[in-house]
């Protein structure tokens, strides 16, 4: 009954199918509403936030999106300011991933702020000394890039792009694209770095404090460099994970095996500058302050020393040499293998950042202090999932995504109401 | 925060922060106000009444 705002030449499966999905995430959503409105009425203590963690799920959850949401910024910068043009059947994908992670974060920010309303504060009342003030500004503001890269999308459906002036307002947003994918790279270097910032300027925090160079600590630069090596992978993830579930071809596999290729060695050479810092905090800086390495590490098995190993070589070494050599990178279950790998590496990178910071003793008094997020934490932390889940579901559905999926899946039979349709016989993919 | 309001401070922070706060804003703005207008323009020529690119 919706195959007039289909994209031309695709096939989805039927309504009763798509909403009975639609359904089932939905109950998921509503479940994360519920715990979303507890936290607004009730306050804060509905978390299991303390005096010692005051950063804890949620700003994981997070930094986590936000770093894998980079892949949007770090394609859009390589489509539009370096010219891969082969990104450009998978930038649409990339601008809604990362606009599902980007809104996500500042839904979790919302909540995590406790009064909404409030939110205008930070840009009226701004603490100009605050490495926050300044993600606050980029997240806000890169939002709305990643909204204006979004929008000509939704344009470009089959009847929207029908009237004149949205058609043209598609086509002129995709002529400027270069223009706000340029901003967007400005602001999201900003934004990601100063996330990293905020743990290495932490010098009451000796597991996180970093040197730096003038006003940066090294954690600024590595957080952006992670961000946009790992970003490209959570895109392959996803796209691959929506071919699983649709059982169809979306993208064609030299445009992965770029990316692939391009991420790999971001994640290389961030890795080499990762075990270079690693070193260097633990042979100069921790002992600086008055610690040793097996003081973060050896408190409890939770904290152990795998975890460091974990984060650099499983989800760093290991992803980056699969996805640079071409052999292991033409190999499908290699190639998911690393980007796997990819994704819990950065993920983990973020945990760390967060959670151990808070939780390595600094005092000699001090003891390793646990953290066990509460229901409701759990709850909002998965609601972003679900609602990433439902729009990539109607996006899919609705919007011309994938540029390349009619020529990879090419369709017999069109529906009967194609051809009654005055839909326009030349109306393209979507063009990035 | 604008230099008229009562908090702001003629020092780094304030102009590094917010000028590239307005920077940002200012590229968003003129972008989106160019696409808005140049696509009404477009539309009184009777371009993209054919639906193509």
């Amino acid at each position: 009954m919706d195959s007039a705002l289909i994209p031309k030449g695709v096939k989805r499966c039927p309504m009763w199918q798509f909403l009975l999905g639609l359904g089932i995430v939905g109950a998921v959503l509503a479940w994360g509403v519920y715990a979303m409105l507890l936290c607004w009425f009730k306050g804060l203590n509905q978390t299991n936030m303390n005096d010692y963690y005051g950063f804890a799920l949620w700003i994981w959850a997070d930094l986590a999106v936000i770093a894998v949401g980079g892949g949007a910024f770090f394609s859009g910068l390589l489509k539009y300011i370096i010219g891969k043009d082969e990104l450009k059947n998978i930038i649409n994908y990339a601008v809604l991933i990362g606009f599902i992670c980007y809104s996500s974060a500042l839904l979790i920010l919302a909540i995590d702020v406790g009064q909404p309303l409030r939110s205008w504060f930070i840009f009226w009342h701004a603490n100009v000394h605050s490495m926050l003030t300044e993600v606050a500004f980029c997240l806000s503001c890169y939002f709305s890039v990643l909204t204006i890269e979004y929008i000509p999308l939704i344009l470009e459906n089959r009847q929207i792009d029908k009237v004149p002036f949205f058609h043209n307002l598609g086509h002129n947003m995709h002529e400027t694209m270069a223009v706000f994918a340029a901003t967007g790279a400005f602001l999201s270097f900003f934004h990601q770095g100063s996330l990293g910032g905020v743990a290495g300027v932490l010098f009451g925090r000796p597991f996180s404090f970093r040197e730096g160079l003038l006003i940066w600590p090294w954690t600024f630069f590595l957080f952006t460099w992670s961000a946009a090596a790992y970003g490209p992978c959570f895109t392959l993830l996803i796209t691959w994970i929506t071919e699983k579930v649709t059982r169809k071809k979306l993208v064609k596999d030299n445009v992965v095996e770029l990316l692939a290729k391009i991420s790999g060695w971001m994640i290389f050479t961030y890795t080499i500058a990762k075990i270079c810092d690693t070193t260097r905090w633990a042979n100069i800086t921790a002992p600086g302050l008055g610690q040793t390495l097996a003081d973060f590490y050896t408190g409890t098995a939770f904290y152990g020393y795998w975890i460091l190993f974990a984060e650099v070589v499983l989800g760093g070494l290991v992803p980056a040499i699969i996805l640079i050599s071409a052999p292991l990178r033409k190999n499908p279950v290699w190639r998911v293998t690393a980007i796997i790998l990819a994704v819990l590496g950065v993920s983990l990178n973020r945990w760390v950042m967060v959670l151990q910071v808070m939780a390595a003793p600094v005092m000699t008094f001090d003891q390793w202090i646990l953290y066990y997020p509460s229901w409701q934490e759990v709850a909002t932390t998965i609601l972003p999932v679900a609602y990433g889940i439902i729009l990539i579901m109607i996006s899919y559905r609705y919007l011309p995504i994938f540029p390349q999926e009619a020529e990879l899946n090419p369709i017999d039979d069109e529906p009967e109401v194609e051809a009654v349709a005055d839909a326009p016989a030349d109306l393209e993919p979507a063009k990035a | 925060m604008f230099p008229f309001s009562f908090e702001w401070i003629w020092d780094a922070g304030h102009m590094v922060f917010h000028g590239g706060l307005w920077y940002a804003l200012n590229i968003i703005g003129i972008g989106i106000t160019y696409c808005v207008i140049k696509a009404v323009v477009d539309t009184v020529k009777g371009k993209g009444s054919h639906g193509h690119h």
